[in-house]
């Protein structure tokens, strides 16, 4: 058996969270794009457009994670693709949080009182123009405490790719553990990692949340 | 894509769906009544009680789900606490969820008009009495949406503890994948298997929440 001191655990959990907050921001960042597209779908003039969004989002919000990830990593290769557990990690949870982004935004939209888009459309702008300069500023702005809110659900969610073979920090502690046989202290690190990670964002999350309740 | 395993996985999956089904009953159950003790305590319990629930809530709101999941199964051991996967599985889903719905029944305990207490109090009801039959009631019926989807939301997460061996839907899936090489159309037959359940699960509690709680539950 190897010896660890407590500094290597930590050392290589340290190592491996840089991979956990690379694949956070490339979720986020992928998932942010995406869900702008399927929010514009969901709240398009179009009935069928609006439908089509509904069901990509509750596709996605009604099966769990680990199957959306699974079905990336084993459905890529049926079309021909070689893929890495990276890229599959990066595509399921960049679907993931689509789903969960464009909702959210979604309700921002709907907050919104019915003048606006009327006095956007009286100033004779069009309906591009009218999202772009009235309508969507106003909901990003109102839904920032659920967005950070849900950055944080996606950070936990990373944990999961650890299933399909990327190594984050719950693959690596996994790898730690077999070596050591401590996972008491082992995954007590891994949680305070992530919960360091977390919980200024959190608090974050909170007080704009606060704030904005005081507007 | 090529489905000819599929009639002979049938039971398989149903055996899953049977284990999944009897891990959200538990939670939920275990789940929402220690929600309930856990937000009238962090309302009314003495200070060190408070701070600990606080504590407990933010620590299991900010930490994965799989990491507690293996913190319970693979680390209570060394601590003289062995656990068959199974109820590692319940007491791990059920500490999750109590964590999030903590917050949810606190948000509807708070909801309940001071009057009501009043009221119930002046009637000669002990305050027991008024917790539980007045506002409570009350509570539940205004967070029942939220309740709703904190577990529809545990269902899926669920799938995780396939990890430890249970053997719920996932497991199964895992173990169809292994026998017949056929991976995406054993998660995709399974990813749809989940969509169904988590819709019924969805239309079942808002239909008997309306039948508990009374007519205006969503």
């Amino acid at each position: 058996m190897i010896e660890f001191t407590l500094w290597d655990i930590v050392r290589n959990l340290l190592l491996a969270t840089r991979w956990t907050v690379l694949l956070s921001l490339a979720a986020f960042i992928g998932g942010a794009l995406v869900g702008m597209a399927v929010l514009f779908f969901r709240i398009s003039k179009n009935k069928w457009s609006r439908r089509l969004a509904s069901g990509y989002i509750a596709l996605f919000q009604g099966t769990p994670l680990l199957m959306q990830l699974f079905l990336m990593f084993f459905g890529l290769p049926m079309l021909g693709l070689r893929i890495e557990p990276w890229t599959a990690a990066v595509l399921g949870l960049t679907f993931f949080a689509s789903a969960y982004l464009a909702e959210i935004w979604r309700s921002g939209v709907d907050a919104l009182p019915r003048g606006q888009w009327d006095a956007g459309a009286s100033l004779g702008l069009h309906y591009l123009q009218e999202l772009r300069l009235i309508i969507l500023p106003q909901a990003f702005s109102i839904t920032r405490a659920p967005t950070v809110g849900f950055l944080v659900q996606l950070i936990k969610s990373t944990a999961l790719t650890s299933i399909i073979g990327f190594e984050e920090l719950v693959r690596t502690s996994n790898a730690i553990n077999n070596a050591t046989f401590e996972p008491f202290k082992v995954y007590g690190l891994v949680a305070l990692i992530f919960f360091l990670m977390c919980f200024p964002l959190t608090q974050y999350a909170r007080s704009l949340e606060r704030r904005a309740a005081t507007r | 894509m090529a489905f000819a395993w599929l009639p002979g996985a049938l039971g398989d999956i149903a055996h899953g769906a049977v284990t999944t089904i009897l891990l959200i009953a538990v939670t939920t159950l275990a789940g929402t009544l220690l929600s309930i003790l856990g937000a009238a305590g962090r309302r009314n319990g003495p200070v060190l009680l408070r701070r600990a629930i606080a504590w407990y809530v933010e620590v299991m709101r900010n930490t994965p789900f799989l990491v507690q999941l293996f913190f319970i199964f693979f680390g209570l051991p060394s601590l003289g606490i062995r656990l068959d996967p199974l109820l590692a599985a319940m007491l791990a889903m059920t500490l999750n969820m109590a964590a999030y719905t903590i917050e949810i029944v606190g948000a509807g305990l708070d909801a309940v008009p001071g009057g009501q207490t009043e009221a119930a109090l002046a009637l000669g009801l002990r305050p027991r009495q008024v917790f539980i039959k007045i506002v409570l009631p009350q509570a539940l019926k205004i967070i029942y949406p939220a309740l709703t989807s904190q577990i529809v939301i545990m269902m899926l997460e669920s799938a995780v503890v396939s990890q430890i061996a249970v053997r719920e839907l996932t497991y199964e899936a895992d173990m169809l994948q292994a026998r017949t090489f056929r991976s995406f159309e054993t998660y995709f037959v399974v990813t749809l298997v989940y969509l169904a359940m988590s819709m019924a699960l969805r239309r079942l509690l808002v239909t008997g929440g309306r039948r508990v709680l009374g007519a205006g539950v969503s």
